[in-house]
């Protein structure tokens, strides 16, 4: 098999010919470094290429796989991980100046779970600086191109991810959601990615943006992919509190099933103002062909949708604002240099360690959280969490899942958002009413628009209800 | 106006150490006095990633403590982070808990000087310690993390003392309840108990409360109830000359004694207090706390109450006693078959309980012994003095005071004939002294008597040996 063969490959059928003996784990990473290689000038998906860890897990496999024993089911399969799980040993940075140097003594969870199911760890991926952006463009090292359109961004803020599969640079990559970073990404490079329910995979290692809303999940290049690698991630983790218990993670189960009889609601407050026709053209076009492979469509209202958006930008800058003042130049990370006494040290490396959005985001956390103003923002978003999580139960309470678009557009351009903090927060309006909810969603392509850029869908479902979004990708996937 | 014309309003927080084996959020040891930075990990050195996950003990032991006082347990609590930088604080935010504490609305009977006093407890909640700042002589600063994350409950008390007697008191009380729970080692030299001191000032006879100081982070009794003298008479000072007094976060500093400014109002900390999203908030079920009351024991209220009906102990002898459980532990199994308790017990207050730190576990006295002494004091075989030191010497090495006082001859004399020998050579002896006695004064026994106790190793029986001495003389 060709190198390009080889990283045209989903997971199942490199899994397969693995297995077969049809290629060597060495074969397959040296296939990857070398695509990694070839497009990272382009592309710029990765922070760190970790080449020696991957070939030398290969090695490993393949030595294993030799002696006859037995391997588990991703045994060298090559992937990537987003830049904020935490890797030991291996540079962790956030794209962020801050953690430039940062060198983690223990892994996540999920980086573990990777690590026990014989995956092969071809790097670190680019995002937003600390998970906070919709393009990657906020990354302290360098942008990255989307590969449909190398002038476009990838979305963000696992931007990386969602390019290094779209592109091929791995097979499988994990990113974070904490208000739509893996579907939003996912959408823009044409790929499929899962925002899990909130506690189906450990937080543990993965640096905080939002810890109330962060959950780790996969971006591959189809839905079976997708679920195969949820299977190894997801499940109970006693190191996070509010990891959830007892819930089946074999997310494969009912994959085949088809979309007969399940009902799915679709939204009216999702195709309103701001959404662009193209998109809204697609993701009907979807439901249609929902209907046709035997499904019911349901028109709904979410009406509380629209405290969404500000809900999210208190609570998630709150959060942060927490979760971020750890980074003060005093035990590990940036140091502003020649600080004459605490107050400057603190005021000068975390100025300095920080980009302008995150600095941004500290600010409005920090007076959102202040005396006198807690009632009126943090309190009063709360609340209105609190209407978002109803609104979408009594949805839910007759419907499997709600159909919406992921994104108001396909890719933008490199630079076109920048200049606006506002109109990119606003970019997020489709993704942040799910974590708010805690609520699985699966995105995933569904149809291009005029410019040829990928579209994309989300079906949002109940609480642990992955297994039928990702039946009903399937059962979309294979038309 | 004098100073008495003011009174003093304090409020305490207690911040106290749980005896728990490891740290609140993680599983490190909380041993103390181990080499810097070698009890704690990624989580309680707030590493990026790391997640707090409670330990359940915590809650078991804060909540005992909550009932110990007589609060209210929630049945749903929650935990906050507290934000503020310092180098102490890894993560840069506490995990505390705000306005939805563990136990609320408590109280406590205290023993003051002039009897019993109820002070309200406002609320008990469960947080954890910061590290340790260590200064090194010209090579700057270290951070030591061992402490970070050990469990804390802090104990906030109303404003109902009106005295640094009142405040000791009070942390008396306290001790003894968290000790006699298990709730806390309160072992005050590892800085187990820290008190923070709320005191204002006001004109005898005012209802409403004046402006009030805090004085953080008194490690021992003695230097809360000397920060309330001093802070009670600048702050009555103040007042008398019109002053106003200005809302503070003052230090003690306890080389002079005095209080100086921290912090003034308009500089304090906004701490930006809200849930802690890592973790969910904590049930305490009626299961739970059923089981908890079972495993409270008697505590020293109802000690002190037997030991006055059954063996009428005066109260402040009980409440001395019973604020120390391992002391009250010996001695109701000694009263138990001992004729006389009360003497039991004064022996055991004027000898034993200054050598005690209130940390002991149990005293290595057989209760036996010291019954054996109190019964041997109470039949005149030995006098109070030789009994105090009988029953010092036994706690170094336990054995049987009666044995210990035979092999030493410690018994008092009482032979009739033994002390008329020993009174007519003591007479003999001191001829000038007793002819002042025959001449009238009567001052001249005192020191033939203090003659007679060096002559006889302080055994002879004082009362008869004075009764001898008048006869012979």
């Amino acid at each position: 098999m060709s190198e390009r063969e080889i990283t045209a490959l989903s997971v199942s059928a490199l899994c397969a010919a693995l297995r077969q003996g049809e290629l060597t784990a060495t074969e397959a990473a040296k296939a990857y470094l070398c695509a990694i290689e070839e497009k990272e000038k382009t592309i710029g998906a990765y922070l760190s290429v970790t080449k020696e860890q991957a070939l030398g897990t290969a090695a490993q496999v393949d030595r294993l796989r030799r002696s006859g024993k037995k391997l588990p089911a991703l045994a060298g399969i090559p992937g990537a991980v987003k830049d904020n799980l935490c890797t030991e040993g291996v540079r962790t940075t956030c794209a962020s100046r801050m953690l430039e140097n940062y060198i983690p003594p223990y892994s996540a969870h999920v980086v573990e779970k990777l690590q026990q199911a014989g995956t092969v760890p071809l790097g670190k991926l680019n995002m937003d600086e600390f998970a906070m952006g919709s393009t990657t463009e906020n990354s302290a090292f360098h942008p990255t191109h989307n590969p449909v359109d190398p002038m476009r961004a990838p979305g963000g803020s696992s931007g990386g991810a969602a390019a290094a599969v779209a592109a091929g640079e791995a097979a499988f990559a994990l990113g974070s959601d904490t208000g739509g970073s893996i579907r939003q990404p996912a959408a823009f490079c044409g790929a499929v990615g899962m925002k899990p329910t909130y506690g189906t995979v450990s937080r543990y290692g993965l640096i905080a943006f939002a810890s109330s809303l962060d959950q780790v999940g996969p971006l591959t290049r189809s839905v079976e992919d997708n679920a195969l690698i949820l299977s190894e991630i997801a499940g109970h983790d006693e190191r996070d509190a509010t990891s959830l218990s007892g819930f089946d993670t074999d997310y494969c189960r009912f994959l085949t099933l088809g979309a007969k009889g399940l009902r799915l609601a679709l939204p009216e407050e999702y195709f309103a103002e701001g959404i662009s026709p193209e998109v809204a053209f697609a993701v009907k076009e979807a439901a249609g062909h929902f209907r046709e492979l035997g499904a019911e469509i349901v028109p709904c209202h979410l009406p509380a949708l629209r405290h969404a958006l500000p809900a999210y930008y208190v609570l998630s800058s709150a959060e942060a604002s927490a979760n971020l003042a750890r980074f003060d130049g005093v035990k590990y990370g940036f140091r502003a240099r020649g600080c004459g006494d605490l107050e400057s040290l603190y005021l000068r490396s975390r100025t300095e360690g920080f980009g302008p959005e995150v600095r941004r985001r500290i600010l409005l956390g920090s007076f959102v959280l202040s005396a006198g103003y807690y009632d009126a923002y943090y309190r009063k978003a709360q609340q209105a969490r609190t209407l978002i999580i109803r609104d979408f139960a009594r949805v839910l309470s007759t419907c499997d899942a709600i159909l919406a678009p992921v994104a108001p557009t396909t890719a933008y351009r490199l630079g076109e958002k920048t200049g606006s903090p506002l109109e990119m927060y606003l970019g997020d309006i489709c993704t942040v009413p799910v974590n708010l909810a805690g609520l699985p969603a699966l995105s995933m392509p569904c149809g291009r628009d005029k410019q040829g850029l990928p579209v994309g869908m989300q079906l949002i479902g109940r609480a642990l209800s992955e297994q039928t979004l990702y039946r009903l990708g399937y059962a979309y996937e294979r038309g | 106006m004098a100073i008495s014309d003011y009174e003093m309003v304090i409020g305490l927080e207690v911040h106290a150490e749980l005896s728990t084996e490891t740290k609140i959020f993680c599983g490190c040891p909380t041993r103390f006095g181990a080499p810097p930075n070698t009890q704690c990990c990624p989580v309680c050195m707030g590493l990026p990633g790391s997640l707090p996950v409670l330990n359940e003990k915590v809650v078991r032991l804060a909540v005992k403590a909550g009932l110990a006082m007589n609060c209210t347990i929630a049945p749903l609590s929650r935990q906050d982070r507290k934000n503020y930088f310092y180098p102490d604080l890894p993560k840069a935010y506490q995990i505390s808990q705000y306005d939805r504490p563990l136990c609320e609305n408590g109280w406590l009977i205290v023993e003051t000087p002039q009897g019993e006093k109820r002070v309200g407890i406002t609320r008990i909640h469960i947080e954890e310690d910061a590290g340790k700042l260590v200064h090194m002589e010209g090579k700057g600063t270290g951070i030591d993390c061992n402490r970070c994350g050990v469990p804390l409950i802090e104990i906030v008390s109303e404003p109902d003392m009106r005295s640094a007697a009142e405040a000791r008191a009070y942390l008396q009380k306290l001790r003894a309840i968290l000790l006699y729970t298990g709730v806390s080692d309160v072992r005050m030299n590892e800085g187990s108990l820290r008190c923070d001191v709320n005191l204002s000032v006001r004109r005898r006879g005012e209802q409403r409360l004046g402006e009030r100081c805090e004085i953080k982070n008194l490690n021992s009794f003695l230097h809360v109830e000397k920060a309330i003298a001093y802070e009670f008479s600048r702050q009555a000072a103040l007042l008398e000359e019109g002053e106003a007094i200005l809302q503070q976060t003052r230090r003690f500093e306890p080389a002079s004694g005095k209080t100086s400014p921290m912090r003034s109002k308009e500089n304090a900390d906004d701490y930006r207090y809200f849930p802690e999203p890592d973790l969910p908030p904590i049930e305490v079920t009626e299961k739970v706390l059923a089981l908890l009351e079972k495993e409270i024991p008697v505590l020293p209220d109802a000690r002190k109450a037997r030991y006055r009906q059954c063996w009428q102990l005066p109260s402040y002898t009980a409440g001395r006693i019973v604020e120390n459980r391992a002391a009250a532990d010996l001695f109701e199994a000694a009263a138990e078959n001992c004729r006389y308790p009360l003497l039991a017990a004064n022996l055991l207050l004027s000898a034993l309980l200054p050598k005690l730190t209130g940390e002991e576990e149990k005293i290595l006295i057989a209760p036996a012994h010291l019954a054996a002494l109190a019964d041997m004091q109470g039949e005149g075989r030995l006098n109070s003095g030789t009994a105090r030191r009988l029953l010092e010497r036994i706690f170094e090495q336990d054995e049987d005071p009666a044995a210990l006082a035979e092999r030493e001859g410690l018994f008092q004399l009482s032979d009739e004939t033994e002390l008329r020998v020993l009174a007519q050579r003591v007479i003999e002896e001191n001829a000038p002294a007793a002819a002042d006695y025959r001449r009238g004064k009567t001052a001249a026994l005192s020191s033939l008597m203090g003659a007679l106790m060096r002559r006889s190793a302080g055994r002879a029986n004082p009362q008869r040996m004075q009764e001898i001495l008048k006869e012979l003389l």
